[in-house]
């Protein structure tokens, strides 16, 4: 399956309702990419105003979650989509529902970021908050693109960053408690960039699993906890 | 919203970039071989090069493929593909038709189907059919379903033939409906009644294979539902290969699937994986409704 599919079936209407699940998902990939940006920001900068924007727009997130919930449902109730069709309908609902994770945790950064401008910024961790949040957001940019483009093969180096993320998480993690041991005292500052850093790393698993989705949808394998290297293996094998 | 405004840019510049090139029309040509797997260990029907011919048209073009025992085998494909055409090559109900010629291959259980130790009528009993259109004899329902058994001599004396004729239409799901009424007419049964009254007809006589052209097409949903049942519980004792139009039907009966088109075998599979992951192009595009 590739781009060009859309928009060739015999049915025009049908064509449409495929093509606005798209533009709905695209729309809604848009605003979750900000808001991870939006939120990092935010922290970084002590700026609780940008944050309360982040907490604003989650509202039309969750809208549109819906909307292409039910825009999904009422393909595979009137139309009975098959094959590539019925992956891109399964592909997107469980996309869609990363999508919505990905702003709540979006959230949650912009909730700290109103803590620690409000209480005082932590000592240590932004520059762990910083590298691993321009790691993520730039999984998100490429594994959204690479749905708009049908490029699996893309998905693969995005699980490959992933893993790179899950490291780089463990070691700040690791840095901040032997801060925290160090000067008892700024706990209760460290441990907002800690949840921070968290909802960075969960929002890479998210953006992994859209990839893994993907790949479902273009090729029509499941490639769900399974590694990297047999990740590769099955995009590979022909059969 | 900007980010979103680029995205739906993006995806609108990659399917105009891939307009302009189509890349895919190569990969619309019919395939060397039929793709997947078309054949099975120890089949009940092998069928190997066969080509059909109406006069000098090809309707048939080289296929080969294997009807397992017991298994539902859904032929799909565009009209004019060629469906039924081999369908009823398998039967030999084309041998009717005087233009038509057929070469290649057929066995039924390693019986040469066109060869001249073959006769057609025990053939027909043994792969029997069904039709499009119920088409009781207008007759009661009990000489329908009597016909073939007392034509081959199945059945001699009045109760043996009484226990065939119960014993057929309750395999058609059909005896709690008619048990009191065997005397009057066939033809006064509803659509979906008739159709089933149609398959007592053939499974009396007790074929090997039934072989079914679209044999809900003229019925109402709960009729189709009743029938493709049917076809689940027939194919415990029966192989079963069946013609359809309605892809949901062939996904819901068959255990693999043939896709036709133009006279070609392209695709064919498991039933599961031509609606989910079909290899071919063609397949695909067929069962998405990508035709226009």
């Amino acid at each position: 399956m590739d781009k060009q599919h859309f928009g060739q079936h015999s049915s025009s209407q049908f064509n449409e309702e495929l093509e606005s699940i798209r533009d709905h998902m695209m729309e809604m990939g848009g605003l979750v990419e900000q808001q991870v940006g939006e939120a990092l920001e935010a922290l970084l900068t002590a700026d609780s105003q940008r944050a309360e924007r982040v907490l604003e727009q989650e509202k039309r997130v969750d809208e549109l979650e819906i909307t292409i919930d039910e825009e999904c449902a009422r393909v595979l109730a009137l139309r009975q989509p098959a094959a590539s069709d019925l992956r891109m309908i399964i592909a997107v609902t469980k996309a869609v529902s990363d999508l919505e994770r990905i702003g709540d945790e979006s959230s949650k950064i912009a909730t700290m970021a109103i803590t620690l401008a409000r209480e005082g910024e932590s000592p240590h961790g932004y520059m762990e908050v910083r590298h691993i949040g321009n790691q993520v957001r730039h999984m998100l940019r490429q594994t959204l693109d690479a749905f708009v483009r049908f490029d699996a093969d893309k998905a693969v180096d995005i699980a490959e960053e992933d893993n790179a993320v899950d490291m780089e998480y463990r070691s700040a993690m690791r840095s901040l408690v032997t801060f925290m041991m160090e000067d008892p005292r700024s706990i209760s500052s460290i441990l907002n960039i800690i949840w921070s850093l968290r909802s960075l790393e969960r929002v890479g698993d998210h953006t992994s699993n859209i990839g893994e989705q993907l790949i479902f949808m273009v090729k029509g394998k499941d490639v769900r906890h399974i590694s990297v290297a047999e990740m590769q293996r099955e995009l590979k094998d022909p059969e | 919203m900007d980010t979103a405004l680029q995205y739906n840019q993006a995806a609108r510049r990659a399917s105009a970039d891939a307009d302009s090139e189509n890349p895919m029309l190569e990969e619309r040509a019919y395939p060397e071989e039929t793709i997947g797997e078309p054949l099975v260990d120890n089949p009940k029907m092998s069928i190997r090069n066969v080509d059909v011919f109406y006069d000098r048209d090809q309707a048939i073009n080289n296929v080969s493929l294997d009807i397992g025992r017991n298994e539902v085998v859904a032929l799909i494909g565009p009209s004019g593909c060629g469906k039924t055409t081999f369908l009823r090559a398998l039967n030999r109900m084309n041998d009717i038709i005087d233009t038509c010629r057929i070469r290649g291959e057929l066995r039924l259980d390693d019986e040469d189907i066109y060869g001249s130790a073959m006769d057609v009528v025990e053939l027909r009993a043994r792969v029997g059919m069904v039709f499009q259109k119920p088409n009781p004899f207008p007759k009661s329902i009990y000489e329908n379903v009597a016909y073939g058994p007392r034509l081959h001599g199945m059945a001699e004396k009045r109760h043996e033939l009484d226990d065939v004729v119960e014993s057929s239409l309750r395999k058609a799901g059909l005896w709690d409906e008619v048990k009191d009424r065997l005397q009057q007419s066939g033809t006064g049964l509803s659509g979906g009644q008739q159709q089933r009254l149609c398959i007592a007809r053939s499974i009396a006589v007790n074929p090997e294979v039934v072989l079914m052209d679209e044999p809900c097409s003229a019925l109402d949903p709960i009729a189709t539902v009743k029938i493709e049942e049917l076809i689940a519980e027939l194919s415990q004792s029966y192989t079963i290969v069946i013609v359809t139009h309605s892809m949901q039907q062939a996904a819901r009966v068959s255990h693999r699937t043939a896709y036709f088109h133009l006279g070609h075998l392209i695709e064919m599979n498991e039933t599961n994986k031509i609606f989910t992951a079909p290899d071919h192009r063609l397949t695909e595009d067929y069962i998405t409704g990508r035709f226009g």
